[in-house]
């Protein structure tokens, strides 16, 4: 094996400036031929994905009775929270086990929508029971019940959560 | 061993280009906030479909100040163009951020996007576009992205073959928190590009030095040292080149070339016992990886060398006999990709479930379809099929999901219609005469308010006379039209009397004219009351009526194209993957071929040199025996 263009290679290997990757002519052609039109494809379903939300949207939760409530975590929390469940006049809505991913999205700012569903105008009860980790490895639970009320537009709330300093129970809930 | 590609460097700094999905200090839109959410964890099709829908429902509102979407709208119209651009969706993301640039915008939000659209132009590899864009940069800069621009403009430099600029600008950047070991790298390779040799190596050490804990800057350290030692081993300075080598992690991304120069350098220095060194790590690596099959050969020959000639021929042995099995197993890959398991392997939901999905491809069962899968991803276009290759598998599984929902949306506008076609004629025949009898109430109460207000201004006391005072009062009025005209002593008595209770009824309804206006007052208050409630229930029946209505007319034409749509679509993705598959395919079976025959190339020479060894090992045996 000669060692100069096994020296020449190896210097062609790593010698190239650090940047987002720069195409190789690899079949480069077909690829970006293809590249446009999954681009495309991806645009198509895209509309279609927004139509039918909105058409689902429509058929199950018409804004009369829809309700929709999101969880979001407060600034800064390093608690980590394990799981939600909401009950709404007594009765379980739903109840969310959190993956590293979700809570990480969520620490970030992002605000799940935990439950979408139906109720009828008037006055109601929302509980919200969590659990979850503190910093020093301590297990918490908190529970709240706070009342709100239904009127004929979409109703949306927003639970806030945070570890034990945050308020009485960790738990706020915002009309949006 | 952890070992991550050659191409994983390129991935860390696109990590570093793209800045993190917009987040505003008080989060006003839930809705936004939601689109946040999926994008952080890297569903950035969930993201762009809950965005999209709600930036065109803001769009389309007469007054956009009133929704709470309006305090983020520059964000929003930022993050869509980068999650398009994270979504591999370049066109659209271009489009996004141009209509941001050519609208009214301020300053910092035009400069923000005319970055955002030279980082796509430099992603699509169009340089003279992303330097145009990166010149419309004019006034105040976010403090966030002003490292990001310069870095951005140095590589555009680098990629134009200029690097005289590129290093001024990298130069600068030597002390940027986010882009330090980055710059000092790419600033040695400027030096090189640019001639001034001594200066890169100078540069290239410094790069080698620095002191850091991100795997991200490791990275780029190792790479550093990496090539300052290839540097000098090329330039037969050999002695020079291992120390700068052997910085190299022994458990980074770079080490096996690392060991395999390390290794080279001392052989050229006929340093043969600290050649094997390096090469005796390497050889029990990973055998897929080119590095490792190298030192496999260069192993023997190194002990060789040594007169070790016993030694050397079992190792050539042992590298004949890896060589084999990799020869078996790219052949089984061959023919394991030939029939289509590479791609079903893939696809499999348990990988993509996970966003470091390419680096856990590493720990796929070992089958015959992906035992050189990293090898192949190490090439940038055989990424972007694999990954489009991904989209495209994801979006058909999407489709088909969406396609059974379309019978159950079909079965419940049955249900709905069944139930309430039969109903709703009766109810609105009632409803009508309901409604003929609220609205004359409605009117009379009208008018009852109406003659108060007025009463209020002008009073009027008949008009609170009670019943039996008002056929009193018509009694008198009766009586006194009968005796109009009569002069007799009875008639003028009655007269008389007639008026005194006239004047009797008009006293009480004068005096008491206060007291029963408050009291008709509050009665009507009552009654407001009444109305209020009555004219509730009424829209109430009006909006449920409504909502009967809409809960089954109207689906059938929108759940039909949409239907029709998703079929189509699914159709066209089918087709898409299959040519993308293929080149995939291609692509793969061309890259291991091309392996396979390096690899007889190297069993080849590993025969040879076994049978030498041998030769010479058992001369020297002889030679032994003799003395």
């Amino acid at each position: 094996m000669s060692r100069l263009t096994r020296i020449s290679m190896l210097v062609l290997l790593v010698c190239s400036p650090i940047a987002i990757g720069g195409a190789q002519e690899l079949s480069g052609d077909d690829i970006r031929s293809l590249d446009g039109q999954v681009q495309e494809i991806k645009s198509d379903v895209l509309n279609i994905a927004s139509e039918l939300s909105n058409l689902e949207e429509r058929l199950l939760y018409p804004s009369n009775t829809q309700i929709a409530v999101f969880v979001s975590v407060a600034e800064s929390e390093k608690f980590r929270l394990d799981s939600v469940q909401i009950e709404i006049n007594g009765e379980l809505a739903t109840h969310h086990i959190y993956s590293f991913q979700e809570l990480e999205a969520l620490q970030k700012g992002g605000v799940q929508r935990i439950y979408t569903g139906n109720i009828v105008t008037g006055d109601h009860e929302l509980r919200v029971t969590m659990l979850g980790k503190l910093e020093n490895g301590k297990d918490f639970n908190a529970s709240d019940s706070f009342g709100f009320a239904k009127g004929v537009k979409p109703k949306a709330l927003g639970i806030t959560l945070a570890g034990p300093e945050f308020g009485a129970s960790g738990i706020q809930v915002g009309d949006w | 061993m952890s070992r991550a590609p050659l191409s994983l460097i390129g991935l860390l700094l696109f990590g570093c280009l793209a800045t993190s999905p917009s987040q505003s200090d008080e989060l006003k839109d839930l809705y936004f906030g939601e689109a946040l959410y999926y994008a952080h964890q890297g569903h950035f099709f969930e993201a762009l479909e809950r965005l999209d829908t709600e930036v065109k429902q803001h769009d389309e509102l007469d007054e956009p100040a009133l929704d709470t979407l309006y305090y983020h709208i520059d964000d929003a119209e930022f993050s869509l163009g980068d999650f398009e651009l994270r979504y591999r969706m370049h066109h659209r993301a271009g489009r996004a951020i141009k209509a941001v640039l050519e609208g009214a915008v301020d300053e910092i939000v035009r400069n923000d996007a005319a970055y955002r659209l030279a980082r796509i132009h430099f992603q699509k590899n169009q340089m003279a576009d992303a330097m145009r864009a990166l010149e419309r940069i004019d006034g105040k800069v976010p403090d966030s992205i002003r490292d990001d621009i310069e870095f951005l403009r140095a590589n555009i430099y680098l990629a134009e073959g200029r690097p005289a600029e590129s290093i001024d600008v990298l130069r600068k950047l030597q002390d940027s928190d986010s882009f330090g070991g980055f710059a000092a790298y790419n600033l040695g390779i400027a030096y090189l590009q640019d001639g001034q040799r001594q200066a890169a190596l100078e540069q290239l050490e410094r790069a080698g030095q620095i002191a850091t804990d991100e795997p991200a800057e490791l990275a780029i350290r190792d790479k550093s040292n990496l090539v300052l030692g290839t540097i000098l081993l090329e330039d037969g300075e050999y002695g020079k080149s291992i120390p700068y080598l052997n910085r190299v992690r022994l458990d980074g991304p770079f080490s096996n070339q690392a060991l395999l120069s390390s290794g080279w350098a001392s052989m050229s220095t006929d340093s043969f016992e600290r050649a094997v060194v390096p090469w005796n790590i390497l050889a029990d690596r990973e055998a897929t990886d080119r590095a490792t099959q190298e030192a496999m050969l260069a192993l023997p020959y190194a002990y060789g060398k040594l007169n070790v000639h016993g030694r050397a021929a079992i190792f050539y042995g042992r590298a004949l006999d890896s060589f084999s099995t990799e020869v078996d197993k790219l052949n089984a890959s061959i023919e394991s990709i030939r029939e289509g398991r590479f791609l079903e392997a893939l696809i499999r939901e348990e990988i993509r479930k996970n966003k470091d999905w390419v680096i856990r491809l590493r720990s796929l069962p070992e089958t015959p379809e992906t035992y050189y899968l990293m090898e192949l991803l190490a090439s940038h276009d055989f990424q972007t099929g694999l990954q489009n290759y991904l989209d495209l598998a994801d979006l058909r599984r999407k489709l088909l999901a969406w396609e059974t929902s379309f019978d159950s949306f079909d079965e419940m506008v049955d249900i709905r219609h069944a139930h309430y076609d039969p109903l709703l004629p009766d109810i609105d025949t009632l409803f009508r005469e309901l409604d003929s009898r609220i609205r004359l109430r409605i009117e009379q109460h009208k008018m009852l308010v109406k003659r108060r207000d007025h009463m209020l201004t002008t009073p009027r006391p008949e008009f609170l006379a009670t019943p039996e005072e008002q056929a009193i009062l018509g009694r008198i009025e009766h009586i006194e039209t009968q005796l109009q005209g009569s002069e007799s002593a009875f008639a003028v008595s009655s007269l008389q009397r007639l008026r005194r209770l006239k004047g009797m009824l008009t006293w009480t309804l004068e005096t008491k004219y206060h007291e029963r206006l408050t009291e008709f007052d509050r009665n009507l208050r009552g009654l407001d009351h009444a109305m209020a409630v009555v004219q509730e229930q009424y829209d109430q029946y009006v909006r449920a009526r409504q909502a009967a209505t809409h809960s089954y007319v109207g689906y059938q034409k929108p759940i039909k194209r949409l239907r029709a749509q998703v079929r189509n679509s699914v159709t066209k993705i089918e087709l898409l993957m299959v040519r993308q598959g293929h080149l995939l395919e291609v692509v793969a079976v061309e890259e291991l071929i091309a392996r396979r025959s390096r690899l007889e190339n190297y069993g080849d020479k590993a025969r040879f040199a076994l049978a030498d060894s041998y030769d010479r090992a058992t001369q020297a045996q002889a030679n032994m025996d003799e003395q």
